[in-house]
């Protein structure tokens, strides 16, 4: 083994591009929940997000096209639960697990024309000077557009709950609907509407699996990340910059134990692949005491009586 | 009180079987204290809902100061002059006092300058209040100023409130009303919605009385007797509970330096909890919403495990069993909640009566159930207490309020017990339900039972009970003879005054 | 405008017909699917549901159903137990993999001998292979509160790769010239799960799946057990009330849903499919979930349900070949078909009402 063929600065950079997909999804998974749904569907939404992307970028030739197609497609699925719970009124925990399970399918139903295709490259920022600075050039400046846009989402979203009447609404709607519809505030058109941009997000996130991280398409390729971006929220305890910090730590997992694998460790290969979901049972278990973050409505069916 | 400020006529709501208002007509003055007077279920809050634009009127119309009113919101109410203080549910408890008080406004200031109006506005009306406390750790005396600062941020034409003082002590009342009496004579409407008849005589102008969704009368309070009030309410002359007289017998259950952690964030912590009770007696104890009675229940029913200090029912220490050990040594209990704790609403009223009954009425062997003994045994409650539904495969959900009350303390008593410890008996029921429950606890008493009244009605607890202790903060003052007691003795019981120790902060 | 008005008892009648509702419902939007795909519609839905049943070669197709159809039932039924007291257990796949690996793993331990306890032997190996997998979210959730729906389903990955990792090592059939994969159960006497008749598709699985639903049915009708999961299910505070003891019921319910979906692994590894390898699983932990649903949660309904779902599999697979439907087409249909139900759902509970648009 030759564990100097691993180079820290690549290391990192790398590991921000494997952060992202997580950090998209858990982002748009922590709007949701802060409303007070919690959508088991992440994985179902990101898998169609990846091929929706994946298509559209290799028709049009253009990624982000295939990225805006890929938030189009998430949030069209996301709409699915959005009927099914905000106006079926049905258990949140089932009709999420029936979300993955369509996604799963219907992801490669619609990939069976693209297995084994390339796809476009995605540009990267080039900032002359910056992008070519040692160390800190490849880590900051060198990446896809849509890795900046995730960290600005993250802030974006932070000072939108943080700071805006619209974040007030939405925490107080996942505080307690019956006093946010007793105030007069629209509980279901709200919790809709923070449900189609997880699903966009989750959309983004897997397009940016097909697209920028693999980059190519394969069934069932998001291997269980929607389910990691779940647990992620959870470890952030509904924190959007613990869920930065988060997502990159996961992302640090899984590109070490990556590199690790290629450097040749003794440790067989499937244990090191088995390690981002043990050590994502290991975060949750370590952090499931606190729930200071968790909105009191969570997982709770809505329905006006009277 | 010359000019009419909201004019309602007419108004008719109808929900499939029930018609929640039929032709309600009355005015509201401007700078009128107006009672709105009712049982539970007689329509008040399908009233005030459409006043406040949370429901729609089938017809019937609404002027407010001359012109049409109809909001279709309750931000278009707002707009007009038109505040709510609700009876529960429009506090969120993760988020801080000023915001909470903000999500109440169409277009709030910036925090600083918010929270500044706020102390402005709670020093003015005598009602303290810190902007940036978190809401779910206020007392329920301070939850209603948040909603009543709410209100009064807005500068109201007309304030509605639902049952405001069924949540504070005496002392509280008095300050309640003191603003209220401020807010009258700068020419505010308050539109009060309460069924405690000499709180309606001490402070309301005029009063109109609801019954099963029609208005059957108006009159003064202050020239009206609280009894004719009550009957014009009620529609028939009301029964008082007969007490017979009882010996006490032994101590049936007694607790000593008993402790037990608040069982989640916003929960109370029970401190050295000491009473005994002896069979025969009924003990009532009372407190403000909050202070504790959900903990006690539960740490008596067994539900909260890890308590300190000792249990003993009849002498032997229970502290160490759970809820099933318990009630087959003779501890029953009938919590508050009657929907998802006291019992299962999709379930049906045979399911319902194995949820407790299973140990003292032997419809298990070995683990099997008897579910032809359970059923026989929910048709005698039923038949015994006078619940009416069609029979006992009817989910617990499709039972009226008082009904369900009866069943849930019904399969209870007739399971015979060494004591019995109630909270809220006659929460949300009407007054023929609570006349039959009060009885029954009575009855029970007489019979050689102990029996534990926990209750934030305080009539109700004066009516019925031996003795009175007063819970608060999780600790329970010492216990005395209700007849020795007056109201101010009851005011310091239940805001802490316990005038035996320095309290241990 | 369309109202929703909670009814005051559940419905009887929409709970039973949501169920076939729904499969009308996905028939129709299926077809439209598979026409979109370019497949006559009419024939992709006949071969599915008619042609496993009564076509040509049913003799051969029948018996498939009951292969099929017995892990479903058997990991359903294991599942709505949970479902029903609210905790939920998505990893059976995983539970599931781990049988079959403990299972077949006490058999291979054991060859070449022969004995007639081997195979009671990898049976009770199966179910504690499962069990102990499903332990681990328990014990977590009732140890830490952790949550048991993601940390099932992180264990379906590990156990995945445990699979792999076991197939090309421990495993791996020392006499298979270096393919991936461990010896063939099938032709090992003593450790073969045979058909109990032959051509019936009958094996042990099958009765196990039989006596499990019925012993499911008894437990939830008639046992207090079964009275406290469904009580814990509709009202977790009365059940508390009533004397249940959460960290148990979970404990149980994870338990044996744990051990019928490795007792389904141990089934399936030493019969239908013979032998552990890479790609051993296919998914019936999953589509399980579907079944437990699509049966209302009920044994009775679960048995017929997961009938249903062995039908579409095997369907499927004949549309694949004859009419060159693709295999996700069909996952499509299934996840179409829980979506159908739960939205039907509605109904049991509420009533739909139309009222004209009020003044404002």
């Amino acid at each position: 083994m030759d564990l100097t063929a691993i180079n820290p600065v690549l290391l990192v950079a790398s590991l921000m591009v494997a952060a992202t997909p997580l950090l998209l999804a858990a982002i748009g998974e922590l709007v949701v929940e802060k409303s007070g749904v919690l959508n088991l569907g992440v994985e179902g939404m990101m898998i169609v997000g990846a091929i929706c992307g994946f298509a559209m970028a290799v028709e049009s030739g253009s990624p982000m096209l295939g990225f805006a197609a890929a938030a189009a497609g998430g949030a069209l699925l996301s709409l699915l639960f959005a009927l099914l719970t905000q106006v079926a009124l049905a258990n949140q925990v089932a009709s999420g697990l029936a979300l993955t399970l369509f996604g799963l399918g219907l992801s490669a139903l619609l990939g069976q024309g693209y297995v084994g295709v390339k796809p476009p490259p995605s540009p990267r920022l080039d900032l002359p000077g910056l992008s070519d600075l040692p160390v800190v050039g490849p880590i900051l400046f060198g990446h896809d557009p849509i890795l900046y846009l995730g960290v600005v989402l993250t802030a974006c979203v932070w000072v939108m709950l943080k700071f805006t009447r619209a974040g007030l609404i939405l925490r107080a709607v996942g505080e307690s609907h019956d006093a946010a519809h007793a105030l007069g505030y629209p509980v279901v058109r709200i919790r809709i509407l923070a449900i189609m941009f997880g699903g966009a997000c989750a959309g983004l996130g897997g397009a940016y699996i097909s697209l920028i991280r693999v980059p190519q398409w394969t069934e069932g390729m998001t291997a269980g990340i929607g389910w990691i971006a779940l647990a992620l929220v959870v470890f952030a305890s509904w924190k959007p910059w613990r869920a930065l910090l988060g997502a990159y730590l996961f992302g640090g997992v899984t590109v070490m134990q990556l590199n690790l694998q290629a450097a040749g460790v003794a440790i067989p290969v499937e244990y090191l692949a088995m390690s981002p979901y043990l050590v994502t049972i290991l975060v949750l278990v370590i952090l499931s005491a606190d729930r200071s973050g968790a909105p009191a409505a969570l997982g709770r069916i809505f329905h006006a009586s009277n | 009180m010359t000019d009419i400020l909201l004019s309602l006529s007419g108004l008719t709501k109808a929900y499939p079987g029930v018609v929640a208002n039929d032709d309600v007509s009355f005015d509201i003055g401007t700078g009128e204290v107006h009672a709105l007077l009712g049982e539970n279920g007689a329509g008040k809050s399908t009233l005030v809902k459409m006043i406040y634009g949370l429901v729609k009127p089938d017809s019937g119309e609404m002027t407010l100061r001359g012109r049409s009113y109809a909001p279709a919101e309750p931000r278009a109410a707002r707009a007009d002059g038109i505040a709510m203080v609700f009876q529960h549910f429009s506090l969120f408890d993760a988020l801080n006092v000023g915001e909470n008080i903000a999500l109440g406004m169409e277009q709030p200031p910036r925090m600083r300058d918010l929270a500044d109006r706020i102390r402005a506005v709670s020093e003015t009306y005598g009602l303290p209040l810190d902007p940036f406390r978190v809401v779910g750790d206020l007392s329920a005396g301070e939850r209603q100023r948040v909603e009543i600062v709410r209100c009064l941020l807005q500068d109201p034409k007309l304030l509605i409130m639902d049952e405001p003082t069924s949540v504070l002590t005496p002392q509280e009342v008095d300050i309640l009303f003191a603003t209220l009496r401020k807010l009258r004579a700068d020419g505010t409407s308050i539109l009060y919605i309460s069924h405690k008849l000499e709180e309606i005589r001490r402070l309301c102008d005029t009063a109109t009385i609801l019954r099963l969704g029609r208005k059957v009368g108006t009159c003064v309070p202050r020239d009206t007797t609280a009894r004719d009030m009550a009957e014009m309410m009620v529609g028939s002359s009301l029964k008082t509970p007969q007490r017979a007289g009882r010996d006490l017998g032994p101590v049936a259950l007694e607790l000593q330096g008993f402790s037990a952690a608040a069982p989640s964030a916003f929960g109370t912590a029970l401190k050295k909890v000491e009473f005994r009770v002896h069979a025969g007696e009924l003990l009532g104890i009372g407190g403000v919403a909050g202070n504790g009675q959900d903990e006690l229940l539960a740490v008596l029913s067994g539900e909260i495990r890890g308590t300190e200090g000792s249990l003993r029912l009849k002498g032997a220490d229970i502290g160490g069993l759970g809820p099933r050990a318990r009630r087959a040594a003779g501890l029953l209990t009938a919590p508050e909640e009657r929907l998802g704790h006291a019992a299962a609403p999709n379930m049906s009223l045979t399911e319902n009566a194995m949820l407790t009954g299973a140990v003292r009425e032997r419809l298990e062997t070995r683990g099997f159930l008897k579910w032809g003994a359970a059923r026989a045994f929910a048709t005698r409650i039923i038949a015994g207490f006078d619940v009416r539904t069609p029979g006992p495969d009817n989910a617990a959900r499709s039972l009226s309020g008082g009904n369900l009350q009866k069943f849930v303390i019904g399969r209870e008593v007739l399971q015979r017990p060494e004591v019995l410890v109630v909270n809220q008996p006659t929460w949300g029921v009407d007054a023929a339900a609570a006349a039959a429950i009060r009885q029954a606890l009575l009855d029970l008493a007489a019979g050689g039972a102990a029996v534990v009244v926990i209750s934030q009605d305080l009539d109700e607890l004066m009516e019925i009970c031996d003795r009175f202790g007063a819970l608060n903060e999780g600790r329970l003052s010492p216990t005395r003879a209700v007849g020795d007691l007056s109201v101010e003795e009851i005011g310091l019981m239940m805001g802490g005054a316990h005038g035996m120790e320095v309290a241990d902060v | 405008m369309i109202v929703l008005e909670k009814r005051p008892e559940p419905s009887r009648g929409w709970s039973l017909a949501t169920p076939v509702v729904a499969v009308v419902a996905t028939m129709i939007f299926g077809g439209i699917v598979f026409g979109l795909l370019g497949t006559n519609p009419v024939a992709a839905i006949a071969t599915i549901f008619w042609e496993p049943l009564f076509g040509e070669f049913a003799f051969y197709y029948r018996p498939q159903l009951l292969v099929k159809g017995a892990p479903l039932v058997l990991i359903a039924i294991g599942l709505s137990l949970g479902f029903r007291a609210g905790i939920w257990n998505i990893g059976a796949e995983g539970q599931y993999i781990v049988g079959a690996l403990s299972g077949a793993a006490i058999g291979l331990a054991f060859y070449p001998a022969e004995g007639w306890y081997i195979f009671p032997l990898m049976v009770a190996g199966g179910a504690l292979g499962g069990w102990a997998w499903a332990m681990i979210p328990g014990l977590l959730k009732v140890r830490f509160g952790t949550n048991e729906i993601l940390v099932s389903l992180m264990l379906v990955y590990v156990a995945e790769q445990l699979l792999a990792s076991m197939s090309l090592g421990l495993l791996k059939n020392p006499e298979g010239f270096g393919f991936p994969g461990s010896r063939n159960l099938q032709q090992y006497p003593s450790a073969h799960n045979a058909e109990l008749i032959a051509g019936t598709g009958m094996h042990w699985g099958v009765a196990t799946a039989m006596i499990a639903v019925i012993l499911a049915y008894v437990l939830l009708n008639r046992h207090m057990l079964g009275y406290q999961i469904r009580l814990t299910g509709e009202a977790p505070r009365a059940a508390r009330f009533a004397g249940v003891r959460p960290g148990r019921l979970i404990l149980f319910c994870l338990g044996v849903s744990g051990a019928l979906a490795g007792l389904a692994g141990l089934f399936e590894v030493s019969g239908p499919a013979g032998q552990v390898s890479i790609d051993f699983n296919v998914g019936y932990g999953f589509t399980a979930i579907i079944v437990a649903f699509l049966g209302r949660l009920h044994p009775v309904g679960i048995l017929l349900a997961g009938l249903l779902m062995a039908l579409t599999y095997i369907g499927g697979e004949i549309a694949q070949s004859s009419l060159g439907l693709p295999a996700s087409a069909i996952q499509v249909f299934q996840g179409m078909l829980l979506f159908f139900l739960l939205a039907l759902d509605v109904l049991t509970n509420y009533r739909i009402r139309l009222v004209q648009r009020e003044r404002s």
